[in-house]
């Protein structure tokens, strides 16, 4: 079953279409990457599917509704670029907060705190923590109250090796028990820890696939290389069209 | 909406002032700082002190309130925090009453310490009773905060929201009925003053200056400002959209 279903997707965004009509899925419970260089729409389309964007054709259903309808508002967990919390209060008052709004249990700060390891910090106001210690505080106030589809704006950027590998593992873990999640990334090898990659350039999907048949299709293995072969394919067959 | 959300965004709301106590002392301290500088300026005009600085007095906090809640709610929807609270299970009324318990409580510290040394150490007489002041100067105070609220969604910047202090206080100042009785005014300026809420607070305060009465202006007086707050809180809830461009 798909978690996500967007069709004919079109959005316009001072006066430029940035998404060209879009068709893509996710299937419930595996990680789908959004890969895609910067400016290709991959923020767009994810504030398109947690019902932030104003759109201007098409369709984009989550978890069997439409994006934004207010019964998702507790079953999507979504993380900005920048990351989105306080930084005035410490983690601890920045998940407590968030904890109240998701209407999760108390012990659920914890919970998240140990999950993106931080447990170290908890008391240290999120202004002192280094950018990447903000991303994860920030990835770990939308793991309140055990969302169904976590749609996370490339939260591995700026990570050090280890964590980075730690928290691929920490993707993995929810997948399997069952939650969708939606992870967007400029860097391409990080297409090898999803089940299914959409690839994004210029406002258009150029393919949608499993790492896979993405290998088989164009013949090559590194994905960086994948990417450059269908992008010459797509310009290729738009030449001749 | 749940009044536990609404709680925590208030309780939120006050430990990020608890974080920054520069910013609570410039609360608490100007206002007093500034009601001490206008009795020194009069010196020994008592009577004219007596007049008039109850009406300065609930002036302040309004101005303060509204430059505070302004910058504090435009890094709200700057730093995408709203954004995200709002794709959360959280009513935009939720947002808006936690910032007005917050703010309220602020402003009750606040009023309160600039009036016990108003009528304690300044020595400000007036006929009404120092709860009344209280109040209407409280009420005055979360107007001042509906405002900058409301206001602070037509900012695109920290600068931009600053600036709009003047632009909406000073002529309220001038209009109000504190530099020129009203009743002197010219009659399109008279009319434009009795649109502007600060002329209901400073009649109020006049009014409890003049005498210990209950009058039913003074009541009309307090249910405008009120509305007024309430209309302000209202429109900024519209302000706040889940979906944007």
């Amino acid at each position: 079953m798909d978690a996500v279903v967007v069709r004919g997707l079109r959005v316009t965004r001072s006066g430029r279409e940035v998404l060209h009509g879009v068709d893509a899925t996710a299937p419930q419970g595996s990680i789908t990457g959004l890969l895609g260089p910067s400016g290709s729409g991959k923020t767009t389309l994810m504030r398109c599917l947690v019902g932030v964007q104003i759109i201007s054709a098409g369709s984009v259903e989550v978890l069997g509704r439409p994006a934004g309808d207010p019964e998702l508002r507790s079953r999507v967990g979504y993380v900005t670029q920048s990351p989105s919390v306080y930084p005035d209060l410490t983690v601890a008052e920045n998940l407590r907060y968030f904890a109240a709004v998701a209407g999760a249990p108390a012990t659920d700060v914890e919970r998240v705190v140990s999950q993106v390891d931080l447990t170290s910090h908890v008391r240290s106001v999120v202004g002192t923590l280094s950018g990447g210690e903000r991303a994860r505080v920030s990835l770990a106030t939308a793991l309140m109250g055990r969302p169904e589809l976590l749609v996370l704006d490339e939260p591995t950027v700026g990570l050090d090796p280890v964590l980075r590998r730690d928290l691929w593992r920490l993707f993995a873990e929810l997948a399997s028990s069952g939650v969708t999640l939606l992870i967007s990334s400029h860097v391409m090898d990080e297409a090898q820890h999803c089940e299914r990659l959409l690839l994004l350039r210029d406002g258009s999907l150029l393919a949608q696939g499993s790492p896979e048949q993405f290998r088989r299709r164009t013949g090559a293995d590194d994905l960086e290389e994948v990417f450059l072969r269908l992008i010459e394919a797509s310009a290729a067959s738009e030449v001749r069209s | 909406m749940s009044g536990a959300v609404t709680l925590a965004t208030a309780r939120r709301v006050l430990q990020q002032l608890r974080r920054d106590p520069r910013t609570v002392a410039l609360l608490i301290v100007v206002p007093a700082l500034l009601m001490t500088l206008f009795r020194w300026v009069l010196n020994d005009q008592r009577v004219a002190f007596n007049r008039i600085g109850a009406p300065v007095f609930g002036v302040f906090p309004m101005i303060v309130m509204f430059v505070v809640a302004s910058v504090a709610t435009l890094r709200e929807r700057r730093t995408g925090t709203l954004e995200r609270l709002l794709t959360m299970p959280m009513h935009k009324l939720d947002l808006l009453l936690g910032y007005g318990i917050a703010f309220g409580a602020a402003a009750i510290a606040q009023v309160g310490v600039c009036l016990l040394l108003t009528i304690g150490p300044l020595g400000l007489r007036v006929s009404g009773s120092g709860w009344l002041l209280f109040l209407i100067g409280v009420c005055s105070a979360l107007l001042g905060m509906a405002l900058g609220l409301l206001l602070s969604a037509f900012a695109g910047s920290e600068f931009q929201a600053v600036q709009f202090m003047p632009a909406v206080m000073f002529p309220q100042l001038l209009l109000c009925g504190l530099v020129t009785p009203r009743d002197k005014m010219d009659s399109v300026l008279h009319g434009v003053s009795d649109a502007l809420p600060m002329t209901y607070a400073v009649d109020a305060l006049q009014r409890v200056t003049r005498t210990a009465r209950v009058d039913g202006q003074l009541v009309v007086d307090l249910v405008v400002l009120a509305l007024v707050a309430v209309a302000a809180l209202a429109l900024g809830a519209a302000t706040l959209r889940r979906r944007t461009a």
